[in-house]
């Protein structure tokens, strides 16, 4: 990639946050801005070809996750999912007189984790965080011994956003539902490199979000198992099974679908290449930077998601050096205001909170060449030197 | 070596001057890269604490201006650094009894320490900023710190502080203009032309109230005690020394045959000194943490003209150095609000030779 101004090399290397959409993806979903432009809900022609598009689409991912297509709800992102999913069947589940306890992680994304605060502060539900190790893994057996009777749900992400471990979904799912509690995993890192059966996994509901697997932004799905109640969280028309009111974005749906589709399609080969690239970065940083220490589980992590400590240095600090050298990394308590939180993540692992302000996060993304990650650890290697002795100067 | 190839970090506020400054820099072809700080700030009861520098809308408002310009834009966070320094600065002077000049501190100790060390880490030449002032060189090559050729925006006083080091780093692109040359500047450039308010006021006071804010961090100089005469006659009581002023003869609630005014504080009796209008002028200062900004203290005494306040008008005084961190001034007229803690800074016509913190008065 190439800076527009400066026409200075950009090496994406964020792909975490968000990924290009596949030029594939995009040819897929234009006949639906423009020639199929009607609302799937319209009882006309119009209507009627976006909604075969839609339920296509639907047909499409309910493959890919083993699941019905009545199974999949559309929404607009990995946020909402995680919001319909907890507060959808914490609220069933009192209606249902099923419990109030949630039980979760101090690791998950904020939408689970913020959903789950609001739903005991102003709802009067109660929550038990399942504790977790300095790789950031929760123990399934320990999870099993916490969780109680009136567990109501259940709620541990697939893979970790930031530090890139996977838990160990199955397992917590099968204790879950030994209490007769539903299990929700917010697979949004995961789904594109990880097995999203839910069958095997085991999940009641699972959300994904299209724009992390090369899809566009603002479209993401939600798995809900047949028989599963769930409180609709945006009321408004009976679009999605009177589950989540509002107009289906035909495009992005179409472009989700086809993202994914191809993404499993070629799944061996980009696992196999995202790894090559994340092991050739990771062992380079560790070999050439000073102070590096990588967080999350060694093995068990995502194929693209390589993340660090740096002893004694800020992520934001960090960050801006490498931008300039036109590099795109991350920091969980990165900021653009200025305001850098330890991450909690890091603080629920058990680092101290100075270090918990110096992550690095370096995700690769399938059209990462061994070049770019080549000049990426020189970057850093050289960066992180002048840092240190700026540091030490001052 | 073209300007391209020569970084400069540009302070933006999101306010006229510094965009502009950033702008003038992009047209000359400089590769600049737009900062704001973060600053600490108070915290209130809403939580949201935000330092008048450093809001969210001049945040959003500088941003906008570093992509219209494109230019990359970051903000640092300077928050521990900030109250660590110039806020436990202001509460510290007032402690001694004194009346900081804080601004004096941020340019000393964030802008052209913590700002310009950021700002050398990135292999930036320069630190540019939105001041009215200017930079040059003298025949042997020492940087010279100017009064901004706009006279009544001239902020030099703030600048007193910088020494060759700072200076030779220092770019102050608005200097060279009239303020309404700059806003003429910045609709040629496409630019906001609001002004932000002068960086006078104390920008980390979550309701602009220094009396409340010292009230809760430094208790102590909020303390009741004496008003006293020069003899030490005890005239009535003052409600804390920092709510006073020298100069000041509204609001001392003392009955006398002829106006009285603060003349002086004895922070370790906790007494506020007053006398007539005769007792107030004072003719000679001595200041301390005196930087000569040529790095050479004057071996004889000189001539000069000094500022005693940002606002104060330049008034001639001989200046005598003693040793190389105080000097002795003795103005050829008394003046009336000599205040120990402000910033004395001494002028040759538009040239700015460095400056000292207001010790005391003689």
């Amino acid at each position: 990639m190439k800076d527009s101004r400066t026409s200075r090399r950009i090496i994406y290397l964020d792909h975490s946050a968000t990924t290009p959409t596949d030029p594939r993806v995009v040819e897929a979903m234009l006949p639906y801005f423009t020639d199929v432009f009607g609302n799937a809900a319209s009882a006309h022609g119009a209507g009627r070809k976006a909604e075969m598009a839609v339920e296509d689409a639907r047909e499409t991912l309910a493959n890919l996750l083993n699941c019905q297509p009545k199974e999949i709800v559309f929404t607009s992102g990995g946020t909402e999912s995680d919001n319909l999913a907890i507060r959808g069947a914490a609220i069933s589940a009192r209606i249902q007189g099923r419990g109030a306890r949630l039980v979760t992680t101090p690791i998950e994304h904020d939408a689970v984790l913020k959903t789950v605060e609001a739903l005991v502060s102003q709802s009067g539900f109660e929550c038990t965080l399942l504790p977790v190790d300095g790789d950031g893994m929760v123990d399934a057996g320990e999870a099993a011994s916490v969780m109680r009777a009136d567990t109501a749900l259940v709620s541990v992400i697939y893979a970790n956003n930031e530090i890139g471990t996977i838990e160990p979904v199955s397992a917590l799912a099968a204790a879950a539902h030994e209490r007769g509690a539903l299990f929700h995993t917010d697979a949004v890192q995961a789904a594109g490199q990880l097995n999203l059966d839910v069958q095997a996994l085991g999940a009641d509901l699972l959300t994904i979000s299209a724009h992390k697997f090369y899809g566009p932004k603002g479209v993401g799905a939600l798995f809900v198992r047949e028989g599963i109640e769930l409180e609709p969280h945006q009321a408004g028309g009976s679009h999605e099974q009177g589950r989540r009111g509002g107009t289906l974005n035909t495009p992005g749906i179409v472009g989700m679908a086809k993202a994914l589709e191809l993404a499993y399609r070629e799944l061996d080969e980009r696992v196999a290449q995202l790894r090559a690239r994340r092991d050739q970065l990771i062992d380079g940083i560790m070999t050439r930077v000073a102070g590096a220490v990588l967080t999350g589980h060694a093995a068990r992590r995502l194929p693209s998601h390589a993340s660090f400590v740096i002893d004694g240095l800020d992520g934001n600090t960090l960050l801006m050096h490498l931008d300039l050298n036109g590099i795109a990394a991350s920091s969980a308590s990165a900021c653009k205001t200025g305001n850098p939180e330890p991450s909690g993540v890091l603080l629920a692992m058990g680092l101290p909170a100075g270090q918990a302000l110096g992550s690095l996060r370096l995700t690769v993304g399938k059209d990462t060449t061994e070049d770019d990650i080549e000049y990426v650890v020189e970057t850093i290697a050289q960066t992180v030197e002048k840092l240190h002795r700026l540091r030490d100067k001052a | 070596m073209s300007n391209k190839d020569i970084r400069v970090v540009v302070a933006m506020s999101g306010g006229v001057d510094s965009s502009v400054a950033a702008a003038l820099l992009v047209e000359q072809g400089y590769d600049v890269v737009g900062m704001m700080m973060r600053l600490w700030s108070e915290p209130t009861m809403t939580g949201g604490a935000h330092n008048r520098c450093c809001t969210p809308d001049q945040m959003s408002d500088a941003r906008r201006i570093a992509d219209r310009l494109g230019i990359p834009f970051y903000v640092l966070d300077t928050k521990e650094t900030f109250r660590s320094t110039v806020v436990q600065y202001f509460i510290d002077q007032h402690r001694d009894g004194v009346t900081p000049n804080p601004c004096l501190e941020c340019n000393r100790q964030i802008r052209f320490e913590f700002l310009l060390n950021n700002a050398l880490a990135l292999e930036a030449q320069y630190l540019a900023t939105g001041h009215y002032a200017r930079v040059s060189r003298a025949e042997n090559g020492q940087f010279q710190l100017r009064k901004g050729l706009d006279e009544h925006k001239d902020q030099s006083y703030v600048l007193s502080v910088l020494g060759q080091p700072q200076l030779s780093h220092a770019l102050f692109p608005v200097g060279e203009y009239a303020k309404p040359e700059v806003r003429q500047l910045a609709e040629r450039f496409g630019l906001p032309t609001a002004s932000k308010k002068d960086s006078q006021d104390l920008c980390f006071l979550g309701d602009g109230d220094y009396r409340r804010f010292l009230s809760q961090y430094a208790p102590e100089v909020m303390t009741e005690g004496p008003i006293v005469r020069r003899n030490g006659e005890v005239i009535g009581q003052h409600q804390g020394l920092s709510n006073y002023t020298i100069g000041q003869r509204k609001g001392l609630g003392v009955q006398a045959a002829e106006p009285l005014y603060v003349i002086g504080m004895n922070p370790q009796v906790n007494a506020l000194v007053v006398g007539t209008s005769d007792e107030l002028g004072r003719s000679e200062l001595t200041a301390r943490r005196v930087n000569w900004i040529s790095g050479v203290t004057p071996v004889e005494p000189f001539y000069a003209e000094v500022k005693i306040r940002y606002k104060a008008k330049p008034m001639r005084a001989l200046i005598e150095p003693l040793g190389d961190d105080r000097f002795h001034a003795a103005f050829d007229e008394p003046l009336r609000d000599i205040t120990p803690g402000q910033g004395a800074v001494i002028y040759n016509g538009d040239l700015c030779l460095g400056g000292g913190i207001i010790e005391r008065q003689v």
